[in-house]
């Protein structure tokens, strides 16, 4: 299927990427491959990726893709996947203008797949790892059936999103039985107690009070130690993985999907900072290197479409893109640190130029440091906010419509963060496999304002209680009452919990 | 050339049918698709399945904007970022996106759910001719001058023999440039239907017994235009008299007073004979009544009327009987009774919109 770049565009390749080593860019190795748009609709669907395990849902964006190709309502000029060599694609009937922007968009994605600390722990050879999951899933369904194995990966998508994002990045948990000791304990050390070799200072050193207070920790620290889970489990999906009552292929099957929930995390983390640094190195070498003179009109033309901002939703591109070029302002400027900070006069502020030219070094800095909440909560200024017109809106019950609720900055950037914490996506966790001692499953939604929707936890409940048969419970709130959701694979029923 | 994913998609389609067919049945069921068609196309979202996942309420949530505006302003109305040049789509639209179908594709989607037979047409021995235009040609009618086309060959013999100056481009095309469209006459076979729809509007007919007879109609009519090249239709009103009227007034009129099905028939009977010879068309009546007829004599003459003249030249005689809280509904066992049998006639008894659905599998089932 795929097609031997043509010379021209291997030449302008070489070109492109040497301009962009030069610039400063490091990059993987990166190979372009040409296809139509039938095929790059495919490939799309497959989220990037030539081959994967088979499933409707691929058909169903591939679907959506062709039909809006075809009405004219979409059309994809760009896809990059984060592996070494990198894989980028071109669609063939696009403009040599398109193809150099892509290619040049695409070193900026694939230097920060290579430099961003997020993407350190994802396997670099995902291409391949994909492949062995499609070759495995066949496989589990040449031997149990297409409707099996499909419904149960069904079920593991469905709860895809409850992994713990974090721990690649941390260690959360000690090695289980490292330290075991072998001698019987020391009940002194044990408790706490302060040492002391004079009997008669006892009571003096180790008071009463603070031997029952300790005894007390002690003892809470031993019923936790017996919980199950000891600590609140994110990694839901491992969890079961674990603990469910699953056949071994199907543990195979959730073990392949939590890897891949687990490679793209770090793409969603850091959409604004990725997307906006391609832009930044797209436009810079465009109009600095690549382009000639009767491509500008075109370029302006498919830039100002990726750019443009809308009222509904933010444009990570845009957004990131402007962050980036702010930051460089500002750090060559010198406007930064606790002077600038605390400097109040408007008229000096405006004025403010310390030449110290760092501004190319700090963007290369914080496209390796930062992830996206960062990204925003370090740099997402008052003035910036300002400047680009953000507002924060929420849906108004009369009007039966969104409305502007707010340009206040700081409304405005709790709701970004909002948005990015965890993909602006729920945090469930597992607390108890043990529920109420019959083995039953309780998650926990660290409820912070925002109800879940209804019919979605009730069909995802269904489908965790299938995976761990025995009823599922969910502690939740909605409309501000605590409530205990439950499913016993046949009916739900909901307890208010004061 | 065959892609890998055809499978999944074919897959995927195959879970839709389940779900397109479903959602058309609740469309069927309340009419929507028939208020939003306009020139001949219909807009239905493309299918999307989602798998469910924790996630949060929608409205609760709102999120940040960019551009004008006060507090207090809406925020919506003015969705969409032009040509929005995407990276590979993962996490797909929110809302999905409506595409236009045209009104023979939902046909075939209907025909399809509901398992319908395509009708085999009789009188295929009538011929439309239709002219197509095929191709160019040197020599023409002025009228049918190709200009583009003229133009180009004029600016290629310019170029070709020097005479072009790109500084100066005027373009003369000579008489050898001349290009002309040039035609055929395309015969074909052609079946035409006329669909006679005849309703009972006596004072028992209330609102919603329309609404169903209308909703009802749209699918026969989209059904049987999918079927045949032309389809005429004529539309017959009856209180104790009945008159043809035009289609607004068909679906639109309230009358009051009693009830002769016998002079709806009759008419359709003399529409029939004077209008459409039966060995060039396929005729389909179709009649909508409460069921509740003036006398039993009337019935007779009906039973007659049907058994006489519209029978032996109608495809299929269908008789659709809409429930009322005032009708007796005798009509359609007195019908059942006489003409039950007869592989003609097609009885249907619609209680409520959601035996719609049923009624037009009765109705078009056989195939005729």
């Amino acid at each position: 299927m795929p097609k031997r770049l043509p010379p021209q565009y291997a030449d302008m390749q070489a070109q492109i990427e040497e301009h962009a080593r030069t610039a400063g860019l490091d990059m993987f190795e990166c190979h372009y491959e040409m296809l139509d748009y039938d095929e790059i609709n495919m490939v799309a669907s497959y989220m990037g990726f030539p081959v994967r395990y088979p499933h409707w849902k691929w058909g169903m964006e591939y679907e959506r893709m062709s039909k809006s190709y075809e009405y004219g309502l979409h059309k994809i000029y760009e896809m990059v996947i984060n592996n070494d060599p990198c894989y980028a694609y071109l669609l063939e009937s696009n403009a040599m203008t398109d193809q150099k922007l892509v290619m040049c968009h695409v070193s900026g994605h694939n230097d920060f797949f290579k430099n961003n600390f997020c993407f350190q722990h994802t396997n670099r050879k995902m291409i391949d790892e994909m492949a062995n999951h499609a070759t495995r899933i066949r496989r589990y369904i040449d031997w149990y059936g297409v409707e099996v194995v499909e419904s149960f990966v069904d079920k593991c998508l469905s709860i895809d999103n409850l992994i713990d994002i974090e721990a690649p990045y941390i260690m959360r948990k000690r090695k289980e039985g490292a330290e075991a000791p072998m001698q019987p304990s020391d009940k002194k050390r044990e408790l706490g107690l302060l040492p002391n070799t004079k009997e008669y200072m006892e009571r003096y050193i180790n008071p009463d009070e603070f031997v029952a207070a300790q005894k007390k920790k002690f003892d809470d620290e031993q019923k936790k130690q017996k919980k199950f889970p000891p600590e609140p489990e994110r990694d839901v999906m491992q969890f079961l993985m674990e603990h469910a009552p699953l056949e071994r292929w199907q543990v195979d099957v959730m073990d392949m999907l939590r890897g891949e929930a687990y490679y793209f995390a770090p793409q969603g983390m850091t959409k604004i900072m990725n997307e906006g640094w391609a832009s930044y190195w797209h436009s810079r070498l465009m109009t600095e290197k690549v382009m000639d003179s009767s491509e500008v009109i075109d370029f302006a033309d498919k830039n100002a479409g990726v750019m443009s901002t809308s009222r509904t939703q933010l444009n990570p591109y845009a957004l990131g893109l402007a962050l980036y070029r702010d930051i460089e302002d500002r750090w060559n400027r010198g406007r930064f640190g606790k002077e600038w900070h605390e400097c109040d006069d408007m008229a000096e502020r405006r004025r403010w130029d310390k030449a110290t030219g760092i501004g190319r070094e700090k963007i290369f800095q914080v496209r390796q440091i930062y992830s996206d909440v960062t990204f925003i909560d370090e740099f997402f200024t008052i003035d910036f906010c300002r400047e680009h017109g953000f507002f924060a809106y929420e849906y108004d019950r009369k009007k039966k419509s969104f409305v502007i609720d707010s340009r206040e900055f700081q409304a405005v950037k709790q709701k970004i963060l909002q948005s990015l914490t965890n993909f602006g996506q729920p945090v469930i966790k597992v607390t108890d496999g043990n529920f109420e001692n019959r083995a039953e499953l309780l998650l926990e939604h660290n409820h912070e304002g925002v109800d879940l929707d209804g019919t979605y936890t009730h069909d995802t409940l269904r489908n965790i209680q299938a995976i761990w048969t025995r009823p599922v419970h969910l502690l939740t709130a909605i409309e501000q009452r605590k409530v205990l959701l439950t499913f016993d694979g046949r009916s739900f029923s909901e307890k208010t919990i004061s | 050339m065959s892609l890998r994913i055809q499978n999944d998609h074919a897959r995927f389609k195959d879970i839709v049918r389940g779900k397109i067919k479903s959602n058309l049945k609740q469309y069927i069921k309340k009419g929507e698709l028939i208020g939003k068609q306009g020139k001949d196309k219909i807009t239905i979202p493309v299918p999307r399945i989602d798998l469910p996942h924790f996630r949060f309420g929608d409205k609760s949530q709102g999120g940040v904007g960019q551009g004008e505006g006060q507090p207090g302003d809406s925020v919506d109305g003015e969705e969409g970022e032009g040509s929005g040049a995407g990276k590979a789509g993962q996490e797909g639209g929110e809302h999905g996106l409506e595409v236009d179908i045209t009104l023979d594709e939902l046909a075939d989607m209907l025909g399809e759910e509901l398992e319908l037979p395509r009708i085999e047409p009789k009188g295929t021995d009538l011929v439309t001719q239709r002219i197509k235009y095929t191709g160019v040609n040197t020599v023409g009618p002025e009228s049918l001058k190709h200009f583009k086309r003229t133009y180009k060959q004029a600016l290629r013999r310019q170029i070709a023999i020097g005479s072009y100056d790109p500084k100066n481009p005027i373009i003369v095309p000579v008489r050898e440039d001349r290009r002309y469209r040039t035609w055929r006459i395309e015969q074909k076979p052609q079946a035409n239907a006329v669909i006679v729809y005849m309703m009972d509007v006596s004072g028992s007919m209330g609102e919603e017994q329309k609404e169903i007879v209308r909703i009802e109609s749209f699918w026969l009519d989209a059904w049987l235009r999918r079927n045949y090249d032309g389809v005429a239709s004529r539309y017959i009103i009856h209180d104790a008299v009945a008159k043809e009227v035009d289609k607004e007034t068909f679906f639109h009129t309230r009358e009051s007073g009693g009830t002769m099905i016998s002079s709806a028939y009759r008419l359709c009977a003399d529409i029939i004979d004077n209008d459409y010879p039966v060995d060039s068309w396929n005729i389909y009546p179709f009649h909508f009544s409460d069921g509740d007829n003036w006398s039993i004599d009337d019935t007779r003459t009906c039973i007659g009327l049907l058994r006489e003249r519209i029978l032996p030249t109608a495809n299929q005689f269908s008789y659709g009987q809409v429930e009322s809280p005032y009708g007796s509904g005798q009509f359609i066992k007195d019908l059942s009774e006489n003409l039950g049998k007869h592989e003609k006639v097609v009885l249907s008894e619609i209680k409520d919109k959601e035996s719609i659905y049923g009624s037009i599998k009765d109705f078009l089932g056989s195939g005729r």
